[in-house]
């Protein structure tokens, strides 16, 4: 188990993060990596496509194990996408992956059509999603596949933030029949707390609390729950964490009840701001009738600043103490 | 087997039904449609082993009409294979009908959802990978359009194809070399045909894609072990229609009644002298 980068965490975040007992976990691409090796050990119709990224994928040892059951495409998403499609339309239960901005960008009419419309059950991996590779600039960014990908009926929108969740979300991809699109950033993680239990469309509770609400998804739901404890602790302010692994479809009834009980609802992920979680819990939100205070938290629309993910994500104020920031502000208490 | 007579006979009264089924609907894409009636023709009488009651049958062949505009002439073919009642053309492209302007899956016999162009390679090689990997017997078949052929994802699959030595694949180009705008060689040419995907490692017959027996011949069986088969059909978009033919204007015009009459016309004189030969 690989400690996590102490780039992403401020010394005071990994005081906090000690003081909740937080256990330090391996990236949740490692962990994908492991699940999917088991399901293919397990069943031989379990098939990993790669486009020349099954390094980057951490499919080394799935090929070397299964040379049989993964299928290379070289650098070609479309037909990464297409070949998919028809393996699975052949009865195959095929994970095809590959950085999610190529996935998703490049081939998205293969996923718009011959994956979402046409039924194909592949599951697809953005693997380096959001700003994983941050410093390699915005053609390598994954900023907008929740957006795209949401626009798109009949597709399972998956960002898992902690091994527990990776796991179960990959095995429920495969058990689903169904399109999921699953997205894997590839820094070291934490082991959250919060009920077992885990199912495409259902919240996962990390926190208690009433006065506010953070509701996240992916890498970014370990800074929401250190944010909330150091509200705690600074300012007795008791907010209610939400990871939210998926956001399509969204776990309406755990949404609409942050918005009803709490004073204050603060979005976050590792995407624009546009059409992504935020933009999903607002509108449904504002359809309810619910009228908490509502920030979006995430990448502005503008011109991205360089550097690691930890250095986009503290500019972007998405670490503990921008959102704490953010929070207090939103509740007026700045 | 239906003997080539049979066939003939068959692709006449193809082109007449979807002639009038495009008239009805007032959309479609007349040219394209009838100039790939006699490959369907052939691959629905005499190659693939397909049938409404193994229609999900694992061991079925597979067929991919990556030319998705030409759904017509693919609704015409399957319902005359009884996949769905022959009374249902007339719904082609009606409010909530089965039949729309693209194949999809909710009709009975359409393996995938087509229409954009450039998709249905890939999923054909997908699918015969699929066969490889289970020692399956089925083949698996694409129709391409010659102007489809500019949309780069097809030599990402042509590649893949001959990578993964996938001779249970066999693509077909309608090659009618028109597309909406005009002759694809001006609009982006995409000859020389067989030199390209033989230099991708594709085993290339190129026939005269009206005719039957050619068609057969070189469907029956792949063209060579150990390699993917294209077979370059040169057609005239708007077959059998005189004045529809190797005219860009048809890609997807809609006959009026006079022009429907003159066409249906056209196809029964043929018929009529179909059958004088005979006798």
């Amino acid at each position: 188990m690989s400690a996590p980068s102490p780039a992403l965490h401020s010394e005071a975040a990994l005081r906090v993060a000690a003081r909740l007992g937080l256990r330090p976990a391996r990236a949740n691409l490692d962990e994908f990596a492991a699940a999917l090796l088991a399901l293919a050990q397990a069943n031989r119709n379990v098939l990993a496509v790669t486009s020349d990224s099954r390094g980057s994928g951490k499919l080394g040892p799935f090929g070397q194990a299964l040379p049989c059951q993964i299928v290379e495409v070289g650098i070609a998403e479309q037909n990464l996408v297409g070949i998919a499609a028809g393996l699975a339309s052949a009865g195959k239960t095929v994970f095809a992956v590959s950085p999610a901005c190529f996935l998703t960008a490049r081939a998205f009419e293969q996923v718009k059509n011959d994956v979402a419309y046409s039924g194909n059950p592949v599951v697809l991996v953005g693997i380096s999603a959001g700003v994983s590779y941050g410093a390699l600039g915005a053609t390598h960014h994954s900023l907008h596949d929740f957006a795209a990908l949401r626009a798109v009926n009949n597709l399972v929108i998956a960002a898992p933030a902690d091994n527990f969740e990776a796991r179960e979300a990959v095995r429920a991809a495969a058990a689903a029949r169904r399109p999921v699109y699953l997205r894997f950033g590839k820094a070291p993680l934490y082991d959250l707390p919060g009920a077992d239990g885990f199912a495409f469309g259902r919240a996962r509770l990390l926190r208690a609390g009433r006065d506010a609400a953070f509701i996240a998804t992916g890498e970014t739901v370990i800074h929401a729950l250190l944010a909330a404890a150091h509200l705690r602790e600074t300012a007795g302010i008791d907010c209610r964490v939400l990871s939210l692994p998926t956001i399509k479809p969204l776990d309406a009834a755990a949404v609409l009840a942050a918005a009803r009980e709490c004073r204050a609802v603060l979005t976050v992920e590792e995407h624009m701001v546009h059409g992504g979680l935020g933009e999903a819990c607002a509108a449904l939100i504002a359809q309810s009738g619910a009228a908490p205070r509502f920030h979006i938290a995430g990448i502005p629309d503008e011109h991205i600043v360089n550097g690691s993910q930890a250095d986009i994500f503290r500019h972007y104020g998405l670490t503990m103490e921008g959102l704490s920031a953010t929070m207090l502000e939103l509740l007026g208490r700045n | 087997m239906p003997t080539d007579r049979e066939l003939a006979r068959k692709s006449i009264l193809y082109r007449r039904r979807l002639l009038q089924c495009i008239h009805r609907a007032g959309a479609g894409h007349t040219g394209g449609s009838l100039s790939c009636v006699d490959i369907l023709n052939v691959l629905y009488n005499r190659i693939l082993r397909v049938s409404p009651e193994t229609a999900s049958s694992p061991d079925r062949d597979r067929y991919v009409q990556s030319k998705g505009h030409s759904a017509e002439a693919l609704f015409v073919v399957l319902a005359d294979r009884g996949f769905f009642p022959e009374a249902e053309l007339e719904t082609l492209c009606r409010y909530r009908a089965r039949l729309a302007g693209h194949p999809t899956r909710d009709v009975p016999g359409v393996e995938q959802n087509t229409g954009a162009l450039g998709h249905g390679l890939p999923i054909a090689a997908g699918m015969a990978i699929a066969g490889k990997l289970d020692s399956a017997a089925y083949r698996v078949f694409a129709l391409l359009g010659d102007g489809e052929l500019a949309e780069g994802s097809n030599w990402e699959a042509a590649m893949a194809a001959a990578h993964y030595r996938l001779d249970n694949l066999t693509a077909i180009i309608d090659c009618n070399t028109l597309q909406i705008t005009g002759r694809t060689r001006e609009v982006m040419n995409s000859e020389p045909l067989e030199a390209k995907w033989a230099a991708f490692g594709w085993a290339v017959r190129r026939v005269p894609g009206h005719d039957l027996a050619a068609l057969t011949a070189a469907l029956a069986r792949p063209l060579e072990p150990g390699k993917p088969g294209i077979v370059i059909a040169d057609t005239i978009k708007g077959r059998g229609v005189a004045f529809m033919e190797d005219n860009a204007r048809w890609h997807h015009g809609v006959p009026s009644d006079d022009e429907l009459a003159r066409a249906l016309a056209g196809l029964d004189d043929a018929l009529a002298e179909l059958e004088r030969s005979a006798a």
